[in-house]
């Protein structure tokens, strides 16, 4: 996490007010959240936490009303991905505590820092089927990293300073905080306790032996064909400046999980990509070929590693990890290194030296020919305008510097693709969980963490459909980030599925759009409507330029396919190519067609 | 040691927080990574605040790892120990009530007799009978009582204990514990 140390203190509050106050439940849940150090919430009001929203004026707390707590949920994930602090969401009992069930199992998946404070009926009625009553704990307790029942006004304070502790210390995930409405309603002496949080059962920080760090040198001394998988983790302990000592010192190449994007910069030269399922071709035969796979932060997921029989046979594996449930869960390893990522690199950097795999670098130089690369070139020139040229153009007009929130689907892929990410928190997307209409939202709460930053939501033209109602919040709560719309007309991921797994039968995947430029208006927002690759970079500008919240319509080829792909469960390296086009009408790259290209 | 990928059954002792729901959580847990409970039990220590549970679970060692690993996540959960390859002496209990007429009675008892099973109540037409052991050895008494009649039965979960001196969990336990907040 971001900043373990700095949360368990009161964030320096002016103490204007005696000690000892006399406060109700519902004014020490604020008083307790400002001293977490939080400034802002997403939430949305009902029955069981209205004594909290009355209480919620006398708070120094922004709150931003959403359209369905889902937004809310997901808004406090995006706060919390992109400022490395803990977001936080609000809602009431029953449907209002569901609603935000997908944005908390997202926030789980991802391992993210998130608390959520729910309303419950009165304790005298829990049990009994009151009216708006879900057992929220019950409901919530495998998808969260740890929840509370607090019953009592004496316990909002504990509950919330450890549901803030657990949240994001150690591998970071949800916490849900569920406080009855007479908790909420009772009054009682309070002053807030400084001290930090201690839990006897919780033990998050973990430090190798320094026989294994010795051993893992070793190792990675030895090394004739290495690679470095950079995971979330990396981001998630701010480690990417001590991960490009590391590569400078031993010249090892580093391939990237979805998630890790960004925590190795994208640009360097020994960056290599993305891995996995739709990751670069040269990069997945690379780790087929690999001695020895260094895996910080990550964890192997099924998405990653395609057929685990066969996966990376020939390498040795150092995993790097702050979890111990995750060792040998899915790969079996030869040196687990259980710790922070930071931690870990600041421990190895010292002593790792120039590894000799210069001829393995320009082998995985030489695979590059035979890779995406030639997936785009590919692409046919027709005048049709491609996914690939809407997320080049925006990574070249916005200089690479962008924060992009990515929803789920194909054009998630192909953002992780074709957008070069340098720096880290400047990817959001939903990894693991998968949770279409994740982006909007997310990227309004990524708004509120970083102000100064240009947002840019792409999202496919299903996701958005999803939460597209808090269009509504960002009129609202004049909440602007940029947003393009990768229309295809299809559920495009799953239309491909369907045309490769499936017979080419499109069940339930062609999907119809609103006029989206009427959509935004209707919002008292803009939109543009974008259908030739020349109408780009105007519609970009114009959107940058924009103070409100600006949709762009972006009307993409309907059946263009994300490749290279790994079927679910198939060799890493049994790759689906792009189709060699039989008239070769494209000799140059129509990626770069524009004339100020270069 | 078993062969690595060999299915056996692991016992862990865990202490845990004695808090509502921290059974469901475990349970929760056990259910959602789809590992395969065989026995629990959960217990007061004689601790104040502090429960044992003593659980056994069909896995390979790996799996066993994990198991471990993946109880320590949970927050109210303070100690485990995996004490299968270790010196251990593990207990369930047992009543058997076995129809035993008056005909019959003496002849049953001393079968209990050679299992150190006792009877502990006695009516008209059958007895209760109470015994502690190994699952086998409660299996073994169940057989040989069959043939008079079982007409109920109920078994405690195991509980399980190292041989020696303190065990690692309960070590654990008494080193370093910090205050509980709330």
């Amino acid at each position: 996490m971001a900043q373990p140390s700095t949360h368990p203190t009161p964030q320096g509050m002016p103490q204007q007010q005696p000690a000892i106050r006399t406060l109700t439940g519902a004014a020490i849940i604020w008083d307790v959240l400002e001293r977490q150090g939080v400034e802002v919430v997403f939430g949305y009001p009902g029955g069981a936490i209205m004594p909290a929203y009355d209480a919620l004026p006398g708070s120094t707390i922004r709150h931003v009303l959403v359209r369905h707590e889902q937004g809310a949920a997901h808004m406090a994930d995006g706060y919390a991905r992109a400022s490395g602090r803990v977001g936080v969401c609000v809602a009431t009992s029953g449907p209002g505590a569901t609603n935000l069930v997908t944005g908390i199992a997202n926030a789980m998946m991802d391992s993210i820092p998130m608390v959520a404070i729910t309303g419950q009926v009165p304790s005298t009625l829990i049990g009994s089927d009151a009216f708006q009553e879900t057992d929220f704990t019950g409901v919530t307790l495998p998808i969260t990293k740890h929840n509370l029942l607090v019953t009592r006004c004496e316990d909002i304070m504990p509950a919330i300073k450890q549901a803030f502790y657990i949240a994001s210390s150690g591998r970071p995930g949800p916490v849900v905080v569920d406080i009855t409405k007479d908790a909420q309603n009772q009054s009682m002496q309070y002053e807030y306790d400084p001290s930090p949080v201690r839990l006897p059962g919780y033990r998050p920080e973990r430090q190798p032996l320094p026989e294994e760090l010795k051993e893992a040198v070793e190792m990675i001394m030895e090394s004739k064909r290495p690679m470095i998988f950079c995971g979330h983790g990396v981001t998630e302990a701010n480690a990417t400046s001590l991960l490009l000592e590391l590569v400078h010192k031993t010249d090892i190449p580093v391939a990237l999980t979805l998630l890790g994007l960004g925590g190795f910069p994208a640009q360097h030269p020994r960056s290599l990509g993305m891995m996995g399922m739709h990751g670069e071709a040269w990069v997945n035969t690379a780790i087929q070929e690999a001695d020895l796979i260094i895996a910080l932060g990550m964890r192997f997921d099924d998405r990653v590693t395609g057929n685990l029989k066969t996966y990376a046979q020939n390498a040795k594996k150092i995993h790097v990890e702050l979890d111990p449930a995750e060792i040998n869960k899915n790969v079996k390893v030869d040196l687990p290194l259980l710790g922070d990522v930071r931690d870990i690199l600041r421990q190895l950097v010292p002593h790792v030296g120039k590894v000799d795999c210069a001829e393995w670098v320009r082998h995985i130089e030489e695979l590059k020919g035979d890779s995406a690369v030639r997936d785009i070139q590919d692409l046919p020139d027709s005048g049709q305008l491609f996914a690939a040229h809407v997320i080049h153009d925006l990574w070249r007009y916005t200089e690479g510097k962008a924060l992009v929130v990515t929803d789920v689907g194909q054009h998630q892929m192909w953002e992780a693709q074709y957008y070069k990410h340098d720096h880290p928190r400047k990817l959001l997307t939903s990894g693991g969980a998968g949770t279409m209409g994740f982006a909007l939202p997310a990227a309004m709460g990524a708004r509120l963490a970083c102000p100064k930053d240009e947002i840019w939501v792409i999202a496919g033209d299903g996701g958005f459909q999803m939460t597209a109602a808090e269009l509504a919040t960002c009129s609202q709560e004049n909440i602007k980030v940029n947003v393009a719309i990768i229309n295809n007309g299809f559920l495009g991921m799953v239309r491909q599925w369907q045309q490769f797994f499936y017979g080419g039968r499109y069940v339930a995947t062609p999907i119809k759009s609103p006029d989206y430029v009427l959509l935004a208006q209707a919002h008292g927002l803009k939109g543009i409507c974008v259908k030739s690759r020349s109408e780009v970079k105007a519609a970009v500008e114009q959107a940058r330029a924009n103070p409100e919240t600006t949709l762009i319509d972006f009307r993409v080829a309907q059946e263009d396919s994300v490749y290279p792909m790994v079927p679910a469960g198939a060799d890493l390296d049994a790759m689906i190519r792009r189709p060699k086009p039989e008239v070769k009408s494209a000799p140059h790259n129509p990626i770069f067609e524009t004339g100020d290209d270069k | 040691m078993t062969a690595p990928d060999a299915l056996t059954q692991h016992t862990f002792v865990a202490y845990v927080e004695d808090q509502p729901g921290v059974l469901n959580r475990i349970a929760s847990l056990f259910r959602r990574r789809n590992f395969n409970i065989i026995s629990l039990n959960v217990g007061r220590t004689h601790v104040p605040g502090i429960s044992r549970m003593t659980v056994v679970v069909e896995a390979d060692d790996d799996k066993a790892m994990r198991i471990e690993a993946n109880l320590y996540k949970l927050v109210n959960v303070l100690s485990v120990e995996d004490i299968t390859n270790q010196p251990n002496i593990v207990r369930d209990i047992a009543l058997i009530k076995v129809k035993a007429p008056p005909e019959k009675r003496s002849e049953v008892l001393q079968l209990c007799q050679v299992f150190r099973a006792r009877a502990v109540d006695v009516g008209p037409d059958a007895l209760v009978v109470e015994i502690t052991g190994t699952q086998d050895k409660i299996m073994g008494l169940l057989t040989i009582l069959e043939p008079f009649g079982v007409l109920e039965m109920v078994q405690s979960g195991t509980v399980a204990m190292t041989r020696g001196a303190v065990g690692s969990a309960a070590k654990a336990l008494t080193q370093d514990r910090p205050r509980i907040v709330a």
